[in-house]
């Protein structure tokens, strides 16, 4: 899993059936430090998180697919969790 | 997932049986801001999606997922074609 910030929605009225009513967001995969790493992903909400919020993701099909709560859905990424705080010592 | 511009269609006669009436896509991945964002890919289309719209993509054996009973062998497929989206700025944060 990752951490990452959501930083936008999307809208699509033409989707594939498996995906109806589910809720699309952008998502900037983040490090520890907080700098954005990586692509933007677009991802399914499963917790009802908002733009700006630190989110936990998953980029897995069967966990993503689970997350949705419906078998053989062709998603590939989901958040799963808003993150509250991450405490981290960075050890050399 | 990820969002997309289709720039292209692929043609090909000779391909899997699984693959038979499936249109192929050539999509540009961009990023949220709508820049390019990567290498451009063939995906098959669920969708209808044509050229010059944007799209959203699923990558991995999930690809598979949309043409249900067929198993196609495919590791991205178009899933979705993009009305709108928005980046909104929180003030303080990127």
């Amino acid at each position: 899993m990752q951490i990452g910030r959501v930083v936008g929605t999307v809208v699509s009225t033409q989707k594939n059936s498996k995906l109806e009513g589910a809720k699309l967001l952008l998502v900037q995969p983040m490090t520890l430090d907080g700098e954005p790493r990586g692509a933007t992903v677009l991802a399914i909400d499963s917790v009802g998180a908002g733009v700006g919020e630190k989110v936990l993701l998953v980029i897995e099909g069967k966990a993503a697919g689970d997350a949705l709560g419906r078998k053989a859905a062709a998603v590939d990424a989901a958040i799963i969790g808003i993150v509250d705080a991450v405490d981290f010592r960075d050890t050399p | 997932m990820q969002l997309a511009r289709v720039i292209g269609d692929v043609v090909a006669t000779m391909k899997d049986a699984n693959l038979h009436g499936i249109r192929l896509l050539l999509l540009q991945p961009i990023a949220a801001s709508g820049e390019n964002a990567g290498r451009t890919l063939v995906a098959l289309d669920s969708v209808g999606a044509g050229v010059g719209e944007h799209v959203f993509f699923v990558r991995g054996r999930e690809a598979a997922f949309p043409f249900y009973p067929v198993e196609p062998p495919a590791d991205a497929a178009v899933i979705g074609i993009v009305d709108h989206w928005n980046v909104e700025t929180v003030n303080g944060e990127g």
